[in-house]
């Protein structure tokens, strides 16, 4: 269409023979693109534009002189004046671009900020070495099936001691200095009693880990009064050392996240039979011997071993029948070996700066 | 326990280097804590024999001597060891010998006279801490001869670690025996010496607890030698035991411990009153015991005592009165059999832990005894002389411990360790262990040796089997998973979650002692009643928290110390109360709040914490589990928290979830507070209900905001209004507070409130005539229950 008016143009052009409502409207176009020029916001703009195109607008006006001509003359004036108000209305386009272009890089200077200043808002604090690690032990035995299980600590002397076959008097007993409140009740000296407690409670198989407080009457620079354990045991119908080896074996190298290597000797506990305890090549030195692992190149890890039949006794699951493994942890040895902490008493003054090391 | 390995090589033939041998206890159970050689390195000290002293012309205190070192010439020493004198026989380190610690002999010139070496102590030589004078040898030290040579100094000392059950290791004799095994190396027990009696002297005696005491021997020496020395092997050997020498009659008894595990006690003959009577004490009877402390006693403890008094606590100690000194020519040498559980727990009872308690309460093999005494009577005789009376022996056969036969059937060794072994290998293990096997039909009939009295049923067996087999060589599963999956419990918030919230929100989690002093929980929990240990290791970690606010303020004050202004705590843990009598041992979440709301940073002004920045964190639990809606907030009293903002926190059930609140003012100066601390405590069982959603369609039409303004009483709690409206179901979705005023253009007691309500409709889009309509009816009911004004 457009193309199609601008070829009428043209022949009105050249074969006009007065030219002029085409000189008038030149000079208008003219004037209006230095009007466009001078225009500097879109307001002003936009009074421009209502100046002539508005209902009182010079364009508008001229078109209101076409009834006045005769109407052979009037379709080709009239394309004359629409062509005029297209450039102006392509000359108006074209400055509000412009103007709008102006408008944003100014915008977009102004709210320019400094992004290297810090962020705003709360700091994140984090949980304590020894939560950090109880949970990597949980995930880790909860993919091969484990519960979690928790028991008191105010315990008694049965759970605590004669249900694990540490009968009064057994010089086992001297091994764990333990907090009395009267005779028969105490802090529990070990996580164990969390096996007798769910052993009582339900029915094998069982796979359970039981992490938590334990206290000794001890406080040195290697020993304080309240320290965390994990217990952990598997009983059912055919469970054997093999499986216990391996347990312990992956564990360590999944805690370590390193193929560390790992012996078993024995040693005794009285709630298991046969017993062992765990060294690993120690993750200081490799192996090579620190002052850490007293240069032996082993840590001592954990001890386990296959559940008593005395224990089994207690809570009347038969022997004959069933077989189980039980191994118990320091949750502070193994967070300190992971973390290269140097000081066991770190672990309870709440220091600040030592626990965000963990966050 | 202390061992060394010349000492060993007189039980057992071995040819393995010192690590292999350590390595190898260890493997086996024996767990090895040091190695450490017999004396520190040191080179050119020969014995020695002083031929002259003689006075120095310029020091009183030192003296020229002419020594002999076996060359022919006399050396020249200065000395200034007091018990320097002529034939005396000495360590001297020649010119040209390194000392420990590098210390090298030179041939040099003391206040003007030559001196080319010098005498040595056992200081010196690094044999012991500390000397008296110089070390005296025998007068058949070899004089010129290496002292490395001739004490035998080119040894190691090897600590190992026992464990309770291995009582028959409590000696050099057992460590041997076990080395032969795993080694395969020949063991060559003590054998019994023959004693033949010159006397007719005896002590007789008389058992009254034949249950405690199955077996008592003795006999009666007279006429020893009292200026006997303990020979110089002798002391040797207790040394590197960690013995120091006492004198021929105690270093026998303690020889004839370490060298075959039996405890002996001497007594001296003309302390005793009558004869013996080994019987269990009278309640408050008394024993001064050998190191002067006087204990009391009662019917638990087993004596040895005469007609007249308590002379030992048996298996334990010996008593002062009837004590051996250097004056003691006649002794009466005990050697019995204490039963273990008589002797368990009476060493702890009295804070007394000896080599002979230590070896009784696990358990001394009962056949051990004769050899023993034997044994002891021997070595003393041989360095002090004297005459030999009879045994005495009052064995009660019946109260011996009697060693069953033990059976172990064929099919638990793989059922528990997992491997299938040739039964001959199984049988070999066993007579390695010195035990003797019958086979049944379907099991082994194991009868161990006397001092193996730990093998008592199958399991102990199979350990034996597995340690023989070598740990390392048992092999390994991967555990079988089996079972199917178990449910997950969602309407339970896990409490990791809402640690992880908190985490969050900027908290650090604490870990402080359960228990603390008695006086913080005075002031926080003045009406819980506490739980107290009985042997707390501090009188500040004395009694049970009965809240976690205690640990949490101790730790607030050390990192405020620490220049921390911003502290924020949250701990898990159990409380202790006791509840009508009965412990109670809850599980709470506490928090401690005190500082800045948030860190200091750009663009943004310090604001001092206050008790609705902590509520909102409160409520974020809440909110997390979906139930918001589900706590309450009231106004309480707490005697740890001001009276004026202090909330307790209920559930829908209506139990008290637990307090939250600032300090009270009075216990600011005791806790040593400067800026104000907000406490929460909340029972974690409680708090940890979740809320498994149900989805709800969501209604299409628009909704519609209209704020309020209302003017209540000042005393009026927000939550009564906010709730009240909330409870008009209906139209209202929801209410928000934006704005809480006080002061000009609000009337004195008064305050204005203002609300945004949300309005909804969930088939229609409301109309403002509803609306209108709404509202009116709303506030003449607020003006009705809470005297709430539209504020003009």
């Amino acid at each position: 269409m457009r193309e199609r008016s601008v070829d009428l143009s043209l022949i009105y052009l050249d074969q006009a023979k007065d030219s002029h409502v085409e000189n008038s409207l030149e000079n208008i176009v003219e004037q209006a693109e230095t009007e466009l020029k001078l225009a500097d916001s879109l307001s002003a703009l936009e009074n421009i534009r209502v100046s002539y195109l508005g209902k009182k607008g010079v364009f508008t006006r001229q078109m209101k002189t076409l009834g006045s001509l005769p109407a052979e003359e009037r379709p080709k004036v009239g394309a004359t004046i629409n062509q005029a108000k297209q450039q102006f209305q392509g000359l108006l386009e074209q400055r509000k671009t412009v103007l709008e272009n102006e408008l944003l890089s100014k915008r977009l200077q102004e709210e320019t900020i400094d992004v290297t200043l810090p962020g705003r808002g709360q700091a994140v604090g984090g949980v304590h070495p020894v939560t950090r690690t109880m949970r990597r032990i949980e995930q880790i035995f909860n993919r091969i099936g484990f519960d979690v299980a928790m028991g008191p600590e105010v315990e008694d002397d049965f759970h605590n001691f004669e249900a694990l076959n540490i009968p009064a008097h057994h010089p086992a007993r001297a091994m764990h200095d333990t907090f009395y409140f009267d005779e028969h009740t105490l802090l529990r000296t070990h996580t164990s009693p969390v096996q007798i407690r769910v052993m009582e409670n339900s029915e094998p198989p069982l796979k359970i880990i039981a992490p938590g407080r334990v206290y000794r009457c001890d406080s040195d620079i290697t020993h304080t009064p309240m320290f965390h354990q994990v217990e952990g045991f598997v009983v059912d119908k055919n469970i054997n050392f093999a499986d216990l080896k391996g347990v312990i074996s992956e564990f360590l190298k999944a805690f370590f996240e390193k193929d560390v290597k790992v012996r078993f000797r024995p040693s005794y506990f009285p709630f298991t039979e046969p017993s062992a305890e765990v060294d690993i090549e120690c993750v200081m030195c490799e192996g090579k011997g620190c002052r850490v692992c007293g240069q032996t190149g082993w840590l001592e890890v954990l001890g386990c071993g296959m559940i008593h039949p005395e224990v089994f006794g207690h809570i009347n699951i038969d022997p004959d029948e069933y077989t189980g493994f039980a191994f118990g942890m320091g949750v502070e040895r193994l967070t300190m070996l992971r973390y290269k902490i140097n000081d066991l008493r770190l672990f309870f003054e709440n220091d600040l700066k030592f626990l965000r090391q963990f966050n | 326990m202390l061992v060394n390995e010349a000492w060993l090589k007189e039980f057992v033939d071995y040819s393995i280097p010192t690590d292999t041998l350590t390595e190898k206890l260890t493997m086996a159970g024996l767990e090895v804590d040091s190695v450490n050689p017999a004396a520190a390195e040191f080179t050119g000290v020969v014995v020695g024999q002083v031929m002259s002293v003689d006075a120095h012309p310029n020091a009183d205190k030192l003296r020229l001597c002419k020594v002999s070192i076996g060359t022919g010439d006399l050396v020249d020493i200065v000395c200034g060891a007091s018990n320097v004198r002529v034939n005396l026989r000495i360590p001297v380190a020649t010119v040209g010998a390194v000392l420990p610690g590098n210390f090298k002999i030179k041939k040099s010139k003391l206040r003007g006279e030559p001196s080319h070496g010098m005498l040595c102590s056992e200081a010196e030589l690094g044999l012991a801490d500390s000397a008296e004078g110089l070390m005296e040898l025998p007068d058949d030290a070899p004089v010129g001869e290496d002292i490395r040579d001739y004490l035998q100094l080119n040894d190691t000392i090897i600590e190992v670690d026992l464990t309770p059950n291995r009582a028959d290791c409590l000696s050099i004799e057992g460590v041997a025996r076990e080395i032969a095994c795993f080694a395969g190396s020949d063991f060559k027990p003590a054998s019994a010496p023959q004693i033949k009696s010159t006397l007719d002297n005896v002590v007789n005696v008389t058992v009254d607890a034949p249950a405690d005491c199955p077996r008592y021997l003795g006999r009666v020496i007279k006429g020893l030698d009292r200026s006997a020395p303990t020979p110089i092997w002798m002391q040797e050997k207790l040394r590197r035991c960690g013995q120091r020498s006492l004198g021929p009659l105690v270093d026998v008894t303690n020889y004839v411990l370490l060298e075959l595990g039996q405890p002996l006690h001497a007594f001296d003959l003309n302390k005793i009153n009558g004869d013996l009577v080994v019987r269990r004490a009278r309640n408050n009877e008394k024993l001064t015991l050998l190191n002067e402390q006087e204990i009391t006693l009662d019917k638990d403890v087993l004596l040895i005592t005469d007609q007249q008094q308590a002379l030992a606590l048996a298996g334990v100690m010996g008593g002062a009165s009837s004590a051996v000194n250097d004056q003691t020519q006649d002794v009466f040498l005990e050697c019995a059999f204490f039963t273990p559980i008589t002797i368990a727990g009476k060493s702890r009872k009295f804070g007394l832990h000896t080599d002979a308690s230590h070896r009784f309460e696990r358990g001394v093999d009962p056949e051990l005894c004769y050899r023993a005494l034997d044994r002891a009577v021997q070595l003393l005789t041989q360095i002090a002389g004297g005459q030999v009376g009879p045994l005495t022996d009052v064995s009660s056969a019946e109260c011996l411990p009697s060693q069953q036969k033990v059976g172990l059937r064929f099919e638990r060794i793989e059922r528990v360790l997992g491997i299938k072994l040739k039964e001959e290998v199984v049988e070999s293990y066993f007579t390695s262990l010195g035990m003797t096997v019958e086979k049944e039909q379907n099991q082994w009939l194991v009868q161990a040796p006397s001092y193996r009295f730990d093998i008592a049923i199958e399991a102990d067996l199979i350990e034996e089997i597995a340690r023989l087999y070598g740990y390392d060589n048992l092999p390994q599963n991967s555990l079988n998973v089996s079972g199917c999956l178990a449910s997950v419990e969602e309407k339970i918030q896990p409490l990791d979650r809402i640690k992880d919230l908190l985490v969050d929100l900027g908290y650090q989690e604490a870990i402080t002692y359960s228990f603390t002093d008695e006086a913080s929980l005075k002031s926080l929990t003045p009406k819980d009643e506490v739980y107290r240990l009985k042997n707390p290791i501090s009188a500040d970690l004395s009694v049970m928290r009965t809240t976690l606010w205690a640990g949490l303020l101790q730790a607030m004050d050390a990192n405020t110390k620490r220049n921390e202004d911003t502290v924020r705590f949250f701990e898990t843990g159990l409380k202790f109360t006791l509840v009508n009598g009965e412990l109670q041992q809850q599980q709470m979440l506490s928090l401690l709040v005190t500082g800045n709301v948030r860190p200091e940073q750009w663009g943004e002004s310090l604001a001092e914490v206050d008790f609705y920045d902590v509520k909102s964190d409160i409520e974020s639990i809440f909110a997390l589990s979906g139930l918001a809606g589900d706590y309450q907030f009231k106004a309480a009293q707490h005697d740890a928290l001001h009276p004026g903002q202090t909330a307790e926190i209920s559930n829908k059930a209506g139990e008290s979830v637990g307090y939250m609140g600032l300090i009270h003012p009075a216990l600011e100066s005791e806790f040593d507070i400067k800026k104000p601390v907000y406490l929460v405590e909340l029972n974690v069982s409680l708090i940890q209900s979740q809320q498994i959603p149900v989805f709800e369609e969501i209604s299409k039409y628009p909704s519609v905001r209209r704020d309020l303004a209302l003017i209540v009483d000042e005393s009026l709690a927000v939550s009564d209004i906010t709730d009240y409206i909330c409870q008009q179901k209906g139209l209202i979705q929801n209410v928000l507070v934006f704005d809480v005023y006080q002061g000009k253009g609000i009337e004195n007691g008064r305050k204005s409130i203002a609300l945004g309500l949300i309005l909804q409709d969930k088939s229609k889009t409301l109309v403002e005539l509803e609306i209108d309509e709404l509202l009116n009816k709303l506030l003449i009911n607020l003006k009705d229950s809470f005297n709430a004004q539209l504020r003009g």
